[in-house]
């Protein structure tokens, strides 16, 4: 049998891009710890249908962790304390019978709340748009193994492309600073062969957007601690290095307009 | 990418970058070649904080050596350049790595703090309702905002005491350091000023000597280790070796008993140092 939890929740309330939002505490009951947090609200949502109030409003979509749709800052920390796991892969056996749980959005000016619990994070999308393309051939497809690419470019390549956009890295910074998700994006492209034609174009590109909505590192590190798939701070000191890299090498040619 | 519900305002944002300097300016227009800027004077500026440290131990070895090496700072680069030409040209590159590092450190916070403004529901700083729970911050890296500004009053205070002599009025003698910095550190107040300083750069530079690498984009798994360890290092030998000299006055091991010359008598410790 397992075990059951009564819980406090004070839940983050807001109605709409306008208002200014309040907590409200909710109580539930006999809830399962195989439960996860968002079938939690769930639970809540339905009582408060049945009462007929406004349920709470929260983004979700996979709930198995690979989309990067739900957010949640629960106690303080994004997508609560356990580590590398997502809001909707967060379960009730996490915590303790009476504990009382604060819910709120994700903040940062760049993610301004929608409602209750749902931000708007298009300014990531901003970031994505400003990377433009890669060149690759078109027509058949090309033979696998035609561009060799070295194991370890490849792993890591693979680890900066783990980044599901979700954006506890940015709720998680004092500085309001994408430089996780925005590194990771250009690691997972520019570490491989076929990422190079436009490496240098696009780090000025998604990081000159990216600082047109977001703070400024301090290397706190907090972002790699919130971060559901544990991206590497070392990206970030990457997106640095090749940064200031582009900014020297695009000098066009003398004439060149 | 996460499909997100979007706000028909959509966000705004906190800077626009309306044209792009000629290079290398354009660099420092943006926050990650600002930081970089940051921490390359951070390096000059380390670099002056050790060797500064270093060049007073000489105090320790009594007031005519002390005396000498202020000599040489003057006189460096000598038969090349006229006297104190090359200590004014550090002198201005220090100044210059100060207001290069200070104004980047005070542009780009300002950004931050933008970028969390209006994020917040009680309004100001971007706060969240429950206790914020740090994880990896350190309390080093926290207060940088901090630890900078008091370093800065401090290099004001500092050269208004032993450089300008603004404090110690008539007790100031020029061209006898030694006998200055016993007079200064021997008043308590002072002393205690110059450790809280001192303890406060060392929290500074214990994050400033990790960070910098990151900023730089100096990162490599192999050494990633010994960056940590670098600035234990570094931060601890400078809080020792700066807090020695208000610790040992205050204790009254260095003082102006038993001097060669008596104070004030600078021709005596020119003589002195001559005869090296
Ligand atoms: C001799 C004295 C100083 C030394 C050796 C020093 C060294 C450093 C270093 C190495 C960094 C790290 C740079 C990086 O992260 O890339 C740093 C950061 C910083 N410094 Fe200093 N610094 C000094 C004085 C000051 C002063 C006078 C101020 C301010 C008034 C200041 C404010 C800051 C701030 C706010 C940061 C962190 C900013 C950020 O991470 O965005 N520092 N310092
Ligand atoms: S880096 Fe991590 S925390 Fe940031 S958006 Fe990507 S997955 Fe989310
Ligand atoms: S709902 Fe898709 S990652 Fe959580």
């Amino acid at each position: 049998m397992s075990k059951e939890l009564n819980l406090t929740l004070q839940v983050w309330r807001q109605d709409g891009p306008e208002d200014s939002g309040h907590f409200e505490t909710y109580q539930a009951e006999s809830i399962s710890e195989d439960m996860s947090f968002l079938e939690l609200l769930d639970i809540i949502n339905e009582d408060l249908v049945e009462n007929g109030q406004v349920p709470i409003e929260f983004d979700h979509d996979c709930r198995e962790g690979i989309c990067g749709s739900c957010s949640l800052m629960i106690n303080g920390q994004a997508h609560g304390h356990a580590k590398a796991t997502t809001t909707c892969q967060l379960h009730m056996r996490k915590f303790d019978d009476g504990d009382t749980i604060v819910v709120e959005p994700f903040r940062a000016r760049a993610f301004p709340v929608v409602r209750d619990l749902v931000v708007d994070r298009s300014s990531f999308d901003r970031i994505i748009e400003a990377g433009g393309y890669i060149s690759v051939n078109t027509g058949a497809a090309s033979d696998a193994n035609l561009t060799p690419v070295p194991k370890e470019a490849a792993d890591t390549s693979f680890d900066a492309a783990a980044c599901i956009g979700c954006g506890a890295c940015v709720a998680a910074c004092p500085n309001s600073a994408a430089q996780l998700f925005t590194s990771a994006k250009l690691a997972h492209l520019n570490l491989i062969p076929q990422g190079q034609a436009q490496r240098f174009q696009r780090t000025e590109n998604m990081v000159e957007t990216m600082e047109s909505f977001f703070g400024s590192c301090t290397n706190h590190g907090e972002c790699h601690e919130a971060c559901p798939k544990e991206i590497s701070l070392d990206f970030i000191a990457f997106m640095n290095r090749d940064y200031v890299k582009a900014k020297v090498k695009n000098r066009k040619l003398a004439g060149q307009k | 990418m996460a499909a997100t519900a979007t706000n028909p305002k959509g966000s705004t944002p906190i800077f626009r970058r309306k044209w792009q300097l000629p290079f290398p300016l354009n660099i420092y227009q943006s926050s990650v070649g600002r930081k970089w800027v940051m921490a390359l004077t951070g390096i000059g500026l380390l670099g002056f904080v050790i060797v500064h440290m270093i060049g007073n131990f000489h105090i320790y070895e009594g007031p005519v050596q002390l005396h000498e090496y202020a000599e040489t700072l003057r006189g460096l680069g000598g038969g090349l350049f006229p006297r104190t030409f090359l200590l004014w040209v550090l002198r201005i590159g220090l100044a210059g790595m100060f207001v290069l590092h200070i104004h980047s450190a005070y542009s780009l916070k300002e950004r931050s703090r933008k970028a969390s403004d209006k994020a917040d529901f009680v309004g100001g700083e971007k706060k969240y309702g429950s206790k914020r729970d740090y994880v990896a911050a350190n309390y080093a890296s926290r207060t940088m905002r901090w630890t900078g500004p008091i370093v800065l009053l401090y290099l004001l205070f500092h050269l208004a005491d032993l450089t300008w002599g603004w404090w110690l009025g008539d007790d100031y003698v020029l061209g006898d350091p030694y006998h200055n910095v016993v007079a200064s550190l021997s008043s308590l107040p002072v002393a205690i000023i110059y450790v809280v300083a001192n303890v406060a750069l060392a929290i500074h530079i214990f994050h400033g000597t990790w960070s910098l690498f990151q900023s730089l984009g100096i990162n490599n798994p192999k050494y990633n280790d010994l960056r940590r360890s670098l600035a234990k290092g570094i931060a601890g030998i400078i809080l020792v070796g700066n807090l020695s000299f208000p610790v040992l006055v205050t204790a009254g091991l260095v003082d102006d008993d038993n001097r060669k010359c008596p104070v004030g008598d600078v021709g005596c410790l020119e003589h002195e140092a001559e005869k090296h």
